[in-house]
């Protein structure tokens, strides 16, 4: 079930290739999905035909916990997009996940002034489509 | 500079109109830059024969550089369009030097020009890939986030932002060519309107039309021009490379590589520096570039600014003309074209005392490329 407030975030959602597909899949099964290489144990994001830290293209997905840290935040003030008009001003974090990738993601229905550095976060995932689903963040609990 | 046989110079500078200009297209601004700067250092287009750009921002087309030598009507032995992003219009000099070192150009022209403002700025407004879906769009919500940790990291305040914008306005509006030429003051950066947070509209640099060029030969071949020439002392590059949040450490820039590369093959040091030509798109990064270099201590950059030392009359005037926040918001070509003023003398009421070591800085994308130039009279 597609909540209505997250459908126009549908067309933000880039074409999925090759290499992202599996992440995106994961996400709209209700996951967090990261490519983990065997051969050197690390995480990455965003996906690739190979391991950014050994060169191996033995690269498989993992569904991960996705937990982490706020590492930096802003708060946006404009309307750069019609899908985020209605949340302005929203929270946008650089999170440090636990796996150890970091990714970027908005944080919402949170007061900006109750965001913080080291604020621990979990996935928040939305359906946007009958088959696409987005990541966000939110406060971890 | 250190390890070439000869010394080398910039000998011409020339920029067209900053700010909305229309009726004037990119390649418009690359040629008559580069016609102005040839002008300027008493050269015709039959004596020029290296043409080296950097690519415009708001468009990415191929083979740009011949296409400007064509417009100049020259037949270059020495070509190409560099793609650092705002870092470029410094390692074009580096590029330029070899060249001429390899005795394969006499007189080679660099120029950036573009026409965001006026003609398309799909570039700038467009949101980026994957951080679409993320809310972040272009350059002011990067910076920000970088902001914030070094305000994290480091205790740097709004104040301290807001007295970089303050004093690049101070200086900006002693030049007739800046686009923002009226002061502001505290009240004015509290009373503009957020961006990105901690970003305000004043921590921003505006998004503007323009063109901008200079032309570098040898010691021996400047000598017979029109004006003093401007010695290039020391060049040094250095790039963090990765996608910004990605980064090991958020606070910090190329500026430490590239401007130990620029120290080293000048033979100098920060004490010996006059002024700073600072790549400033966002007023967070002056402070990390003057931090980097060794001016203060990490984390110290915001003092500078409070305590007045990078005011015009202080120890270490920054910006001299307005830099990109209130001068024009080009990627850093302009910045050079001010060095050269200042060391020629020609500053008029901004005119650094004493002018003889200027340190010019650039970077691009998100503090993803780096460079450092050092210039003196001689
Ligand atoms: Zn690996």
């Amino acid at each position: 079930m597609v909540d209505s407030a997250f459908a126009p975030f549908a067309e933000l959602v880039p074409e999925a290739s090759e290499e992202t597909a599996p992440f995106w899949d994961g996400l709209a099964a209700g996951e967090l999905r990261l490519q983990h290489c065997p051969a050197c144990g690390s995480y990455q994001h965003p996906a690739e035909s190979f391991c950014y830290a050994c060169g191996s293209t033995d690269v498989a997905w993992e569904a991960v916990h996705g937990h982490g840290a706020v590492y930096s935040f802003i708060v946006v003030h404009q309307p750069y997009h019609a899908a985020f008009r209605d949340r302005l001003p929203y929270v946008v974090a650089t999170v440090q996940l636990d796996e150890g990738p970091r990714m970027l993601g908005p944080i919402f229905d949170i007061d900006p002034a109750a965001v913080a550095i080291g604020m621990r976060v979990q996935p928040r995932i939305e359906p946007v489509s009958a088959d696409r689903a987005a990541l966000f963040f939110a406060p971890e609990g | 500079m250190k390890g070439f046989s000869h010394r080398y110079c910039i000998v011409g500078v020339g920029q067209t109109p900053y700010g909305k200009v229309p009726g004037m297209s990119q390649l418009a601004h690359n040629v008559l830059a580069i016609r102005a700067a040839m002008a300027d250092a008493g050269l015709t287009t039959n004596e020029v024969d290296g043409v080296l750009t950097k690519a415009p921002t708001s468009t990415f087309p191929m083979l740009w550089a011949p296409k400007v030598a064509e417009a100049l009507r020259i037949t270059p032995r020495v070509t190409g369009t560099l793609d650092q992003a705002g870092a470029s219009n410094i390692g074009l000099i580096q590029y330029a030097i070899s060249c001429l070192e390899l005795g394969q150009a006499n007189y080679i022209a660099i120029s950036y020009g573009d026409n965001p403002r006026s003609g398309t700025r799909s570039t700038y407004a467009r949101p980026r890939g994957d951080d679409a879906l993320a809310g972040v769009f272009g350059a002011p919500s990067s910076y920000a986030m970088v902001a914030r940790r070094h305000m994290y990291e480091y205790g740097t305040t709004h104040e301290q932002l807001a007295n970089v914008a303050m004093t690049h306005r101070y200086h900006a509006s002693m030049n007739p060519n800046a686009v923002f030429q009226d002061p502001i003051t505290m009240d004015d950066y509290e009373h503009s309107r957020f961006v990105a947070e901690p970003f305000r509209l004043l921590d921003c640099c505006p998004v503007s039309d323009g063109g901008a060029a200079y032309i570098v030969t040898t010691e021996e071949r400047a000598k017979d021009l029109a004006k003093a020439p401007v010695y290039v002392e020391g060049i040094g590059q250095g790039h963090p490379a990765w996608d910004f949040f990605r980064r090991d450490q958020l606070a910090t820039s190329g500026a430490k590589v590239s401007g130990e590369g620029a120290f080293r093959t000048a033979g100098l040091g920060p004490e010996d520096i006059d002024f700073c030509e600072i790549y400033d798109c966002f007023t967070i990064v002056p402070l990390i570039t003057l931090e980097e270099y060794g001016f203060c201590a990490k984390g110290e950059g915001g003092s500078l600014y409070e305590d007045g030392q990078t005011r015009l009359g202080g120890r270490l005037p920054v910006n001299t003309s307005g830099g990109l926040l209130s001068e024009t918001g080009m990627p850093g070509t302009q910045l050079v074209v001010e060095a050269v003023r200042q060391l020629r003398g020609e500053g008029g009421p901004r005119q650094v005392a004493g002018a003889e070591v200027g340190l010019v800085s650039q970077q691009g994308g998100i503090m993803t490329t780096h460079s450092t130039m050092i210039v003196t009279k001689g």
